[in-house]
């Protein structure tokens, strides 16, 4: 009886799974069908392997190829990786360790700034970085998380080193380290976790962001991965469907390789820390 | 000691310098500048005229676009994140029945909120609700016929909605992690008291789990109204058919960095920001009367 159980209950997870998973395994096989049957056959498996989407698409647009946008991509994401782990664990430590006047009101700030909509700075800050020539440069797209600017992290890290024991720190402190050698000996390795759950979910939504990048980049041979998808957006034609789907394809690799070599601690961060996926 | 204070006081200035520069200028600065710009006519080239209150009547006795925005992203708000919380909750639950074996479900799960966001998955969603695509498919062979929905005014945006329930994971981890907190004798008692799966339900696990289910409602429903990347891309880029998909984050763009009327949309982005923090106010204070604290700590903010 429990075995049976057992078994309705694997049954039920594993076609929810099915479901929830269809839309990438239909996106791996579209991205491998000739572009006619993509649309127009209801088969998942492709009658042909086709891999002309993946040469076309990596062609790119106006003389820049896809290989590009994913150099620039990466620049993006990996710069707002390094920016925001320095800045936010630098901020986080004196907000979960220091202690200074302005403590209370700084924190409820801080606070305050996670629920605050990007829109409303939104406009000022383009007008700075246009006023200093910086609109068409990936300086507006990383500068931000170098101020740490991103309040989810300060947060996420703050909460993380709130747990390690003080004694630690004491004991640092008595021994004569100044502040200083305490943050970067003591505390800081031993925020690896937080530090490793920011840089994924750093490099995850600055990957995925389109809203900010289709602001401030312009020109083709600065485009990221998302706005050379963007190309695809006002195509109707058939025949870039198959470049549509394999570039798409493509755009996922590197977040499912983060996932599959990082799930754990991604899905522990969320319900330790209730970020947003 | 106080030497120590005095020290510790200017080190946590240096910690914080970046953080504090950051605030002020990219957060409180531009705050106040856009505050300023909601009142003018500013067009990024030429110097702000100010119109006073002009851009907020505008919007909302002589512009149809914002009014169809607001219509379609409160629809949005108000149907996705109850689905999204619903479906999230339910999946938790399931999962949560089996303690230890239950790993490899909760990352699949979770594997679309990290994915869905993008670009990449936007297009794949539109394919999937067009007429010949695989969503329709089904439904015809269940005998419910649809146009497709991606270019019908009246289907377009449940197409937006269903993408933004399928990001579910985040919550249902947030979920889990809160069924796994109740103490497993409030169930026993109650069992051996007579309570089936239903009443356990509304009387143990909705109660103590209201603490996160208020959690999630704030966060959601913050980034509900932020949606952007599924309108404009289901959308096409433009708003979908008959302007259907244009939530309020796509209007704000075009009228900003299309039409550059920079005013505009900075009163725009006021009034977004006026109406999560009241949606938000409300929220907090609704939450006296249905979210139920195990500590005698409270609601502190």
């Amino acid at each position: 009886m429990k075995s049976f159980r057992l078994t309705i209950w694997h049954a039920v997870c594993l076609a929810g799974v099915l479901i929830v998973l269809y839309p990438l395994v239909w996106l791996a096989f579209a991205s491998v069908k000739p572009p006619t049957e993509i649309l127009s056959s209801l088969d998942l498996f492709p009658d042909e392997f086709v891999f002309d989407g993946y040469s076309k698409g990596w062609e790119g647009a106006a003389g820049i190829g896809f290989g590009r946008f994913f150099l620039n991509s990466f620049i993006v994401a990996g710069g707002s990786v390094i920016a925001n782990v320095l800045s936010c664990s630098l901020a986080a430590f004196a907000f979960a360790r220091l202690e200074f006047r302005l403590r209370g009101p700084l924190f409820a700030f801080m606070i305050t700034t996670l629920m605050l909509p990007y829109h409303v700075t939104l406009i000022p800050q383009y007008i700075i970085f246009q006023q200093a020539g910086l609109v068409n440069t990936f300086v507006p797209l990383i500068l931000p998380k170098l101020l740490a600017t991103e309040a989810f992290f300060v947060f996420l890290i703050i909460q993380f080193m709130r747990g390690i024991p003080r004694e630690l720190d004491e004991a640092a402190t008595i021994d004569g380290c100044t502040v200083y050698r305490t943050f970067w000996h003591v505390v800081l390795p031993l925020s690896k976790p937080a530090l490793v759950t920011t840089s994924i979910f750093t490099f995850i939504w600055t990957w995925n962001d389109f809203f900010t990048q289709m602001v401030y980049l312009n020109d083709t041979d600065k485009f990221t991965v998302p706005l050379g998808l963007r190309l695809f957006v006002d195509t109707s034609s058939e025949s870039n469907f198959g470049a549509m789907f394999a570039m798409s394809a493509l755009a996922l690799v590197p977040i499912v390789l983060f996932f599959l070599a990082f799930q754990r601690l991604l899905v522990e961060g969320v319900s330790t820390s209730g970020l947003k996926g | 000691m106080a030497d120590f204070r005095a020290a510790n006081q200017r080190q946590a200035y240096v910690f914080l310098a970046p953080w504090i520069f950051g605030a002020l200028a990219l957060t409180v600065g531009p705050m106040v500048v856009s505050l300023y710009l909601s009142f003018t006519d500013y067009d990024l080239f030429t110097t702000p005229r100010w119109v006073g209150l002009d851009n907020f009547v505008r919007m909302f006795t002589d512009d149809g676009r914002y009014l169809q925005s607001v219509k379609v992203t409160s629809l949005y708000v108000l149907v996705s994140v109850p689905l999204k919380l619903v479906t999230s909750l339910l999946v938790a639950m399931l999962l949560n029945t089996r303690a230890g074996s239950h790993g490899f479900y909760r990352a699949a799960f979770y594997a679309p909120s990290l994915l869905g966001a993008s670009v990449a998955a936007a297009l794949v969603w539109r394919a999937l609700f067009t007429s010949g695509g695989p969503v329709n498919a089904v439904l015809a062979g269940l005998g419910w016929h649809t146009p497709s929905w991606v270019d019908d005014p009246d289907f377009s945006l449940w197409s937006i909605i269903l993408l933004g329930v399928w990001q579910f994971g985040a919550p249902m981890v947030i979920f889990l992690a809160g069924l796994k907190q109740i103490p497993a004798e409030l169930h026993e008692a109650a069992s051996i008291d007579g309570a089936g799966p239903v009443s356990r339900f509304w009387h143990i696990t909705l109660p103590m789990l209201s603490p996160v289910i208020f959690f999630n409602l704030v966060m959601e429903a913050i980034h509900a109204f932020q949606a952007f990347t599924p309108a404009f891309v289901i959308g096409g880029g433009r708003g979908g058919p008959a302007d259907s998909d244009l939530f309020y984050t796509l209007y704000l763009f075009q009228v900003g960095f299309e039409d550059f009327d920079m005013g505009y949309a900075s009163a725009m982005a006021w009034v977004l920001l006026a109406v999560i923090a009241i949606v938000t106010a409300v929220v907090f204070r609704s939450a006296r009367l249905w979210v139920f604290y195990d500590d005698d700590g409270g609601l502190d903010s």
